[in-house]
């Protein structure tokens, strides 16, 4: 992995400032309290959606909060939001994926079944119910999900295991006696990272969509707790007086967006070595 | 001294297909002696590929062996637990496949995949597995072992990939190294070293079971040879009669196929006609539609095999001389 990272540093420069981008926007959110003088909820109703200025960098929202300050706690629970769900619903998305396509019969029948019930629900719908019936907060989100995008990894996990298993080094591994377990571990799952990585660029962004929709609706995170979602929707009522309560978490989202892409791509080149530029 | 290490007793392989079951293993019955290398011949399609993975019990679903029995110094592997069976593949039989391109896995170090036999089967430690890993890629004569322990599959050659496969099916050093067209992906001069490096493997105690179509390797490698015809064996017979007086007319076909240097041939000799399908094969023998001798028994039972005095053939015709 360090040798991945080194080769896509030097092959990809895109990735490295995205790495950068990526490494700066969690040590932001974590260092959030030291960085701004305002607290995350702090109101000063004299002044009200204020333009940038020098005091408030990023302006001032319909209560008078720093829009810098919620920016910074907001993407707290973005990027947490756009990760840890993402990660969970990889890691078991992909077991029960290669399991399912690596033993085939009725517990392929089983898994897929399971993640069939999955897809078959509108994704916002079925967000929306798990979100109603378990209540708002943060770690229901994370929950509902996990519980939405395992289903995607497991069907892909599958299909590439199932491209997998019939290539000779497989059959190589089994001539060789190795247990289906360990052929799992150290065939099919380091050649299934290369698609996973990918997707787990791909899914960080929708998350992070996803949880913002459902603030907007009332079921995700709840105010006065920011979250970048929550910004841009809210200011969406204030679009032509106050266009920065939009503008600046809506660049922010990209930001994190556009850099996950970027550094999948990149660490997707340097961990296939068939893909490896040299 | 001829001891039997390996006899496969009657085997039938079937599948199920849309026009049918079709056997392309059908009751094929041969044996490898200790410390020779066998031939396996005949053209694609004929089951001698199917014939190994039965043995490495490799047959892929929906196929399944139906019948017959494969013993392994008398052991039978039918009988054996899954996990026993398991564990006898890479440690006592071991197999290297056509295609050194695919035959690795391209995102794990050559060395770490020849590590991982004898950890599995030796239980070995890293450092020790990496010292023998790397003894044994000298022994398969890949030059640099210390660097090639450490390169990906794509960064080797085709020649040294097949030294890696080589090196991981003789690590524990197996009673039977089944070579299932080992060097067909090859150039020839890679061809001419995998060759020797097999029959040094043989000298060192290892029997193999060869199978080729390219009777040029068979001739130069083994002593026995079978040859196979749409899933069954239609001759068998020491290496030096069989390309001296071929029984079979099939064989026979196939030996006149062979170009020849020497010979100022203006055309080159086919066998006419083409392999039966499987599922259309015609009654009596399956040869007959292709042969030049075929009579109307010929036509109508079919020639089981015979001994005819150290060889076997499956023809009417043997009968008669």
């Amino acid at each position: 992995m360090k040798d991945a990272l080194r080769r896509m540093i030097r092959a990809n420069k895109l990735s490295l400032v995205s790495l950068i981008v990526i490494f700066l926007l969690i040590l932001f959110s974590i260092l959030a309290p030291w960085l701004t003088p305002y607290g995350e909820a702090d109101m000063d109703l004299m002044h009200r959606l204020s333009p940038p200025s020098a005091e408030h960098l990023l302006g001032t929202d319909e209560a008078g909060r720093d829009v810098l300050t919620r920016l910074l706690y907001g993407s707290r629970v973005s990027l947490m939001v756009g990760i840890v769900p993402t990660l969970l619903s990889m890691v078991i998305g992909a077991v029960l994926g290669v399991t399912a396509g690596y033993l085939g019969g009725a517990v392929d029948s089983i898994i897929m079944r399971l993640a069939d019930i999955v897809l078959a629900f509108p994704s916002m719908l079925l967000a929306m119910v798990i979100m109603y019936t378990l209540g708002d907060g943060l770690f229901n989100v994370f929950l509902t999900l996990t519980l939405m995008n395992w289903g995607t990894v497991a069907r892909i996990a599958r299909a590439e295991t199932l491209k997998l298993k019939t290539i000779d080094y497989v059959e190589a591994a089994r001539s060789i006696g190795m247990s289906k377990g360990r052929i799992i571990m150290r065939h099919i799952l380091p050649n299934c990272i290369p698609t996973l990585i990918v997707l787990f660029t791909l899914n960080v962004p929708s998350a992070i969509l996803t949880e913002s929709a459902l603030s907007f609706l009332g079921l995700g995170i709840q105010p006065p707790s920011a979250s970048w979602g929550l910004m841009v929707n809210t200011g969406r009522q204030y679009l032509f007086n106050a266009p920065w309560l939009s503008f600046a978490p809506s660049g922010a989202i990209m930001l994190a967006v556009l850099s996950f892409n970027f550094l999948g791509d990149g660490l997707r080149d340097a961990i296939d070595p068939r893909l490896r530029r040299r | 001294m001829d001891e039997k290490l390996l006899e496969i007793e009657d085997l039938c392989v079937e599948f199920p297909t849309e026009k049918g079951k079709i056997r392309p293993v059908d009751r094929v019955s041969l044996e490898i002696r200790k410390g020779t290398i066998t031939g396996l011949v005949g053209e694609s399609g004929c089951g001698k590929s199917m014939t190994a993975r039965a043995v490495m019990n490799l047959i892929k679903k929906p196929g399944k062996m139906t019948g017959g029995r494969i013993l392994l110094e008398g052991r039978d592997l039918g009988q054996m637990g899954a996990k026993e069976r398991r564990l006898l593949q890479g440690r006592e039989i071991s197999m290297i496949f056509q295609d050194p391109m695919s035959s690795l896995n391209p995102v794990m170090k050559a060395g770490k995949q020849v590590d991982e036999v004898i950890r599995l089967h030796e239980g070995a430690d890293a450092g020790e597995a990496r010292r023998r890993t790397i003894e044994m890629f000298a022994a398969v004569g890949i030059p640099d072992p210390e660097r090639r322990y450490d390169a990906y599959p794509h960064e080797l050659s085709g020649g040294l990939r097949q030294r890696v496969m080589i090196a991981m099916a003789m690590i524990c050093k197996p009673k039977l190294l089944i070579a299932d067209e080992p060097t067909t992906a090859l150039d020839v001069t890679v061809e001419a070293q995998i060759l020797e490096l097999m029959e040094k493997l043989r000298e060192g105690g290892t029997s193999i079971l060869l199978i080729s179509h390219n009777l040029g390797v068979i001739a130069r490698m083994c002593e026995d040879v079978y040859v196979m015809y749409a899933g069954k064996v239609v001759e068998h017979a020491e290496v030096g009669a069989l390309f001296a007086e071929p029984a079979h007319p099939y064989t026979k076909g196939l030996l006149r196929a062979v170009t020849s240097l020497r010979e100022e041939t203006a055309m080159l000799e086919t066998i006419p006609g083409n392999v039966p399908q499987l599922y259309d094969l015609p009654p009596g023998c399956r040869f007959s539609n292709r042969c030049a001798f075929a009579t109307e028994r010929c036509r109508a039972d079919e020639p089981a095999l015979r001994d005819l005095g150290g060889r076997e053939c499956a023809c009417f015709l043997e009968d008669r001389g």
